[in-house]
C-alpha cells in the first residue's frame, strides 16, 4: 500500500502530541456504523410532518360552514313586490328589520348571555334559551323581526356570540282592512295566504329561489281592490255585527262589467301583520272559503231560470195557495199570501211555494244545468287560494230541486253567489271574478252568455221592485238616487242535522244602479239577533240596511252618479 | 484552541462555528412566538380576569432571559454542555422531588415550585439535561466498559419517570421515555433490545391506560369521538374558521372559547388568525430544525455530540409533533407545549437551553475538521482500532 508511507509520521506525531488524552483516540475511532439509524429517524420525522401537513391541507379545503349559513340567510333578504290597490294605495310593502341570531358554539357564558337577553326579551322561554345557547349548534334564530329599540338594547348588552341579520319584513299598513285579500307571508317572506300566495304560485317564488329577485326593486302589483270601499265595507260590517250581535258577517262588492272584486271581507278577520291570528278559530274568510245555504237569495236564480226558459214571464202565475207536501216534508211560505202569485209577487214576497213551482217548469235536470251554468255548483275559478268547493246533492231528486229553488240543499260561497248575481243583472254574461285590475274588453273575452239579455232586464226590474215597492222585502236598502235593487235571504242554519228555528244566515244580494248596474253588493250576517225593540231578525231587517249603508257611503267614491229625477231639486240631505 | 483548555470559546470563533441555518430557525421561532402570542394569549387573560395583555407582556418579558440563556449555552463546548447538563439534571431532579412535597397543586398535579416571583416547573429544565446526560451514558457504553453506560441510562430513566409519574405528568413521561428510546435506537443498539424495549413501552402505555382514568377516557374519546371533546372540537372549529389565510390579527372569534388557547392550543389560534399557510410554515420550521439537527449530528465524529444533538432535536420534534397532532385531532388530547410558541416561562427558558445546547454541539469545532482528525480517521482505516 502506498498511503501508510505518508501517514505514518503524522500518526506518530499525533501520538506524541496527545499522550494525556488517550480517550480521544478511542472516542473518535468508535464511530458506530449507524448511519442507517439516522436515515430511519429522518424518514420517520419526515413522514409524521407530512401527515401533519396533509391534515392542514385537508382542513384548509373543508368548505366553510359559516359561508353556507350566510348564503341561506341572503335568500331571506329577497324582496317582494308591493301590493297596491286599484288607486295605488299601498296594501303591503317590505320594510327592513333586524333579526336576532345566536351562534351557540361561540357563546362563552350561556348563563350570562341568556340572563342578559331575557332582560330585553322577557317573553323568551328561559329554559329554552339557556339550553340552546349552551348547546354547540352553529346557528340559531332567537327572535325574528325585532323593533329598532329592542335591537339597540341588545347591542348595548354587548353579549358575544349573537348577531343581527337584516331581513325584509312584510308590512300591511292597513292592518286587518284587506287582510283576507292580501293574505300574508310567513317569517321567511314567502306568501302563504291570499294574493301573496297567488304571487308566489305564479312563479315569483321560483324567481326568488333562483336568486334573481334578490334586493331588486320590483314593480308594485296592483289589485282590483279599492281600499276606500274595502274600508267602508269592513266598517259597516263591523257595525252590523255589533248592532245585530251576530257571530260573523261578510260582504263583497263586485264590478258587474269586469268581474273585478272591489272589496271583500269577512269578520272576524285578522291582522296580516300578526299572522298567527289567522289560525284562531272563526277567523276564516267566510266570503270565499265559507259554504252556506244561501236561502231566499237563491230565488233570484230560480226566477231567472224560469224567465230564461221562455216558459214564463213576469206576469206568469204560480199557485201558492197551498203548501207542498213531498217526501214527508211540508213546504210553506213565511209571508204566506195563500193565493196565486205572479212571478213578480213570488219574488218580492219571497214565496217558497212559488219558487218550487218556478223550478218545476225547467225540470230537475234543467235546474241542475242552469245552476252549473251560473257557476254555483263548481269551484269558483279565481286567483285567491282560499276558495271552497260548493256542495250539492249526489243525486238530484224532486225534493232537492224544490228545496234548492229557495236556497236550501246547495251550499255555495257568498262570493260565487255574488258573481252569479252579476250575470243576472249585467245583460246575462257570467264573468270569472278577479282580484287583479281588468278592463271591460278583457272581461268580455272571458265572459259566457248564461241568460238572455231579456231575462237580465227582467231580473233588474225584479231586484229594483223588491227594494222600491212597499211590499218588497228589501226596502231598508233603498238609497235615494242610486236605484238599489236586491233580494233578501233568511236561511235557517243546519244544526245537528236539523234546520234550526233560531239560528239564521241572513244575506242581501243587491246591485246598483238598477237601470245600468255597475256593482253587485252582497252582505251576509251570520246568526243575527233582533235589534233592541224589534222582534224579527230577518235579512230585510239587518243585511238589507247594511248594504244600504255601504252603498250610501261608497257609491260616490265608485263614481256612480245619483239620479235624483228630472226635477233637479236641491238635495237637502247629505250622505 | 482546543476544548481541553477551556469550556468557553472566543466569540468570533463562536459565531463562525455556529450552524447558521439552525440559528436562523431558532430565532424565527423565538420572534414568531412573541408575535403570535398577541393572538393566543389575550382571550385567556381576559377570561381569568387579568389585563388582556398580561400573558403577552410576560411572554415578551421572558424573551430577554431566553435569548440570554440561548446565547450563553451556545458558547459552551461539548464538555461544558455535559457538565452543565449534569448540574442542571441534578438540580432538577432534586427540585422535582421537592415539588412532590411543597409544590403548588394545579389541576390535580404537582409540577410547579413557587419561588415567589415566578413558578418554576423543574421537569421542563430536566428534559434537555436528561437527554444530554443519557447521550453521555450511551456514548460511554459504546466506548468503555468500566462505566456501565446503558445501565446508568436505564437507572436515570427509571428515576426520572418515577418522579414524573408521581406528579403526575404523563405527557412528559411519554416524551422522556420516547426520547430515551430514540437515543437508544440512535446509539446503534441491537434490534433485539429495541424490540424488547418497545414491548416494555407498550406494556407501560397499556398500564397507564388501565391505571389512570383520565388517560383512558381521553383515549376512548379520541377513538370513539363520543364524550366531551370540547377542546379539540373547538380547536378544529378555530382552524376551519381561519381557512388558508386566517381571519386576521385579533379577528379570531373561536379562540375565545379555547380554554388553553395560549399554551396547548396556540396552534389552532394561530390558524384562526393567521391561516393554515402560516401553520404550515410553522410546521415546516420545526421539521427543518429536526432534519438539520439530525443531518448535522450524523456528520459528527464524537458519539456523545452526535447522540446529544439527536436527542435534543428529538425532544423538540416530538413536542412539536404531539402538540400539532393534538390540535389537528390526529392524537388524543395531551397537554404538550409547542416549543417557543406556547406561553410558559419555564418552558421557554428550558427550550432556550435545549436550543443553546444544540447550537453549542453543532458548532464546527477544530477537532471535527482538523488535519489531525482526518489523519486519525485514515489511521483507523489502515490499522484498525
Amino acid at each position: 500500500m502506498a498511503r501508510p508511507r505518508f501517514l505514518l509520521p503524522d500518526l506518530v506525531a499525533r501520538k506524541q502530541q496527545t499522550p494525556a488524552t488517550p480517550r480521544r483516540f478511542d472516542r473518535l475511532s468508535a464511530v458506530p456504523g449507524n448511519k442507517s439509524r439516522f436515515v430511519i429517524a429522518i424518514m420517520l420525522f419526515i413522514g409524521v410532518y407530512a401527515v401533519i401537513g396533509a391534515r392542514l391541507v385537508t382542513w384548509g379545503t373543508v368548505p366553510n360552514e359559516r359561508i353556507t349559513a350566510f348564503r341561506a340567510a341572503d335568500q331571506i333578504m329577497a324582496s317582494r313586490p308591493d301590493l297596491v290597490d286599484r288607486n295605488g294605495q299601498v296594501l303591503a310593502t317590505d320594510i327592513k328589520v333586524a333579526s336576532l341570531f345566536a351562534e351557540p358554539k361561540k357563546i362563552v357564558d350561556a348563563n350570562e348571555a341568556s340572563e342578559l337577553l331575557l332582560s330585553v326579551l322577557p317573553d323568551l322561554e328561559p329554559k329554552w334559551l339557556y339550553d340552546n345557547l349552551s348547546s354547540d349548534a352553529g346557528f340559531l334564530w332567537l327572535r325574528r323581526e325585532l323593533t329598532p329599540s329592542q335591537q339597540q338594547a341588545i347591542l348595548d348588552l354587548g353579549v358575544p356570540g349573537i348577531g343581527f341579520r337584516t331581513e325584509k319584513k312584510r308590512f300591511y299598513p292597513g292592518g286587518p282592512t284587506a287582510g283576507f285579500v292580501t293574505g300574508h307571508v310567513n317569517v321567511d317572506n314567502q306568501g302563504i295566504a291570499g294574493m301573496e300566495k297567488y304571487l308566489d304560485d305564479q312563479g315569483y317564488l321560483a324567481l326568488q329561489n333562483s336568486g334573481l329577485a334578490i334586493d331588486a326593486e320590483m314593480e308594485p302589483v296592483a289589485l282590483s281592490i279599492d281600499l276606500r270601499v274595502q274600508h267602508i265595507l269592513r266598517d259597516e260590517l263591523a257595525a252590523a255585527m255589533t248592532r245585530y250581535r251576530s257571530i260573523a258577517a261578510g260582504g263583497v262588492v263586485l264590478d258587474v262589467k269586469t268581474g273585478e272584486v272591489i272589496a271583500m271581507t269577512s269578520l272576524p278577520d285578522y291582522d296580516p301583520n300578526d299572522p298567527k291570528q289567522a289560525l284562531e278559530k272563526d277567523r276564516m274568510n267566510r266570503t270565499s272559503a265559507g259554504l252556506f245555504e244561501m236561502g231566499s237569495t237563491f230565488k233570484a236564480f230560480t226566477s231567472a231560470m224560469a224567465l230564461d226558459s221562455g216558459e214564463a214571464n213576469l206576469q206568469s202565475r204560480f199557485d201558492a195557495s197551498k203548501p207542498i207536501y213531498i217526501g214527508g216534508h211540508r213546504i210553506s211560505d213565511f209571508h204566506g199570501k195563500h193565493r196565486v202569485l205572479t212571478l213578480e209577487e213570488v219574488f218580492i214576497y219571497s214565496s217558497n211555494i212559488g219558487s218550487a213551482k218556478e223550478a218545476e217548469i225547467v225540470g230537475i235536470q234543467g235546474h241542475q244545468d242552469f245552476l252549473t251554468r251560473m257557476g254555483l255548483l263548481t269551484k269558483l275559478p279565481t286567483e285567491l287560494p282560499e276558495v271552497a268547493t260548493p256542495t250539492q246533492p249526489k243525486e238530484w231528486k224532486q225534493v232537492n230541486s224544490i228545496t234548492i229553488s229557495y236556497g236550501h240543499g246547495v251550499s255555495t260561497t257568498p262570493l260565487q253567489t255574488a258573481v252569479a248575481a252579476a250575470a243576472l243583472v249585467n245583460g246575462g254574461v257570467w264573468i270569472p271574478p278577479t282580484f287583479m285590475p281588468r278592463g271591460e274588453d278583457d272581461a268580455m273575452v272571458l265572459a259566457k252568455q248564461v241568460v238572455s239579455p231579456k231575462t237580465s232586464a227582467d231580473m233588474r226590474h225584479l231586484f229594483r221592485l223588491n227594494v222600491e215597492d212597499q211590499r218588497g222585502s228589501g226596502n231598508y236598502a233603498e238609497i235615494d238616487g242610486y236605484g238599489v235593487g236586491g233580494k233578501t235571504g233568511t236561511a235557517n242554519k243546519v244544526e245537528n242535522g236539523r234546520y234550526s228555528n233560531t239560528k239564521k244566515f241572513n244575506a242581501f244580494l243587491s246591485a246598483f244602479p238598477m237601470d245600468d248596474p255597475r256593482y253587485v253588493v252582497l252582505v251576509f250576517i251570520d246568526e243575527p239577533k233582533p235589534e233592541p225593540g224589534k222582534y224579527y231578525a230577518t235579512a230585510g231587517m239587518n243585511a238589507a240596511p247594511t248594504v244600504g249603508n255601504v252603498i250610501r257611503r261608497a257609491a260616490a267614491l265608485l263614481k256612480v252618479k245619483p239620479d235624483l229625477g228630472p226635477t233637479g231639486e236641491t238635495l237637502l240631505v247629505s250622505y | 484552541m482546543s476544548e481541553s483548555g477551556s469550556k468557553i470559546v472566543k466569540v468570533s470563533d463562536w459565531w463562525r462555528g455556529l450552524d447558521h441555518w439552525l440559528v436562523g430557525a431558532f430565532l424565527m421561532l423565538l420572534v414568531g412566538g412573541a408575535v403570535l402570542s398577541f393572538a393566543a394569549s389575550p382571550p385567556v387573560a381576559e377570561r381569568i380576569g387579568l389585563q388582556p395583555f398580561h400573558f403577552v407582556e410576560r411572554h415578551l418579558f421572558f424573551l430577554i432571559p431566553s435569548a440570554l440563556v440561548l446565547f450563553a449555552t451556545s458558547l459552551l463546548t461539548p464538555r461544558g454542555v455535559r457538565r452543565a447538563a449534569i448540574i442542571i439534571l441534578a438540580a432538577s431532579l432534586v427540585l422535582m422531588v421537592l415539588t412532590l412535597f411543597i409544590g403548588s397543586e394545579i389541576k390535580g398535579a404537582r409540577r410547579w415550585l413557587d419561588f415567589g416571583l415566578m413558578n418554576i416547573q423543574p421537569s421542563e429544565f430536566m428534559k434537555p439535561a436528561f437527554v444530554v446526560v443519557c447521550a453521555f451514558f450511551f456514548a460511554e457504553n459504546a466506548r468503555r466498559t468500566e462505566i456501565p453506560g446503558n445501565l446508568c441510562a436505564l437507572v436515570l430513566l427509571l428515576i426520572t419517570v418515577a418522579l414524573l409519574v408521581a406528579q403526575p405528568d404523563l405527557g412528559q413521561t411519554m416524551l422522556v421515555a420516547a426520547t430515551w428510546g430514540g437515543l437508544f435506537f440512535m446509539a446503534g443498539m441491537p434490534w433485539l433490545w429495541i424490540a424488547v424495549l418497545a414491548a416494555i413501552g407498550l406494556v407501560g402505555a397499556f398500564f397507564a391506560y388501565e391505571v389512570f382514568d383520565h388517560v383512558a377516557s381521553r383515549i376512548d374519546r379520541f377513538f370513539t369521538g363520543e364524550g366531551d371533546n370540547y377542546q379539540t372540537d373547538t380547536a378544529r372549529e378555530a382552524i376551519l374558521n381561519g381557512g388558508w389565510l386566517g381571519q386576521g390579527p385579533g379577528e379570531g372569534t373561536v379562540k375565545r372559547l379555547l380554554p388553553d388557547s395560549h399554551t396547548d392550543f396556540a396552534f389552532a389560534v394561530i390558524a384562526e388568525e393567521f391561516g393554515i399557510i402560516t401553520c404550515m410554515i410553522l410546521a415546516l420550521l420545526f421539521a427543518f430544525i429536526v432534519m438539520r439537527g439530525l443531518s448535522v449530528a450524523l456528520a459528527q465524529r464524537d458519539p456523545f455530540v452526535r447522540l446529544s444533538i439527536s436527542g435534543l432535536v428529538f425532544v423538540f420534534g416530538l413536542q412539536s409533533i404531539i402538540n400539532m397532532a393534538v390540535n389537528l385531532q390526529l392524537l388524543p388530547a395531551k397537554g404538550m407545549t409547542l416549543p417557543f410558541i406556547s406561553y410558559g416561562g419555564s418552558s421557554m427558558i428550558a427550550i432556550s437551553i435545549s436550543a443553546g445546547f444544540v447550537l453549542a454541539l453543532t458548532r464546527r469545532r477544530p477537532e471535527n475538521r482538523s488535519y489531525t482528525d482526518r489523519l486519525m480517521e485514515r489511521t483507523a482505516l489502515v490499522h484498525g482500532v
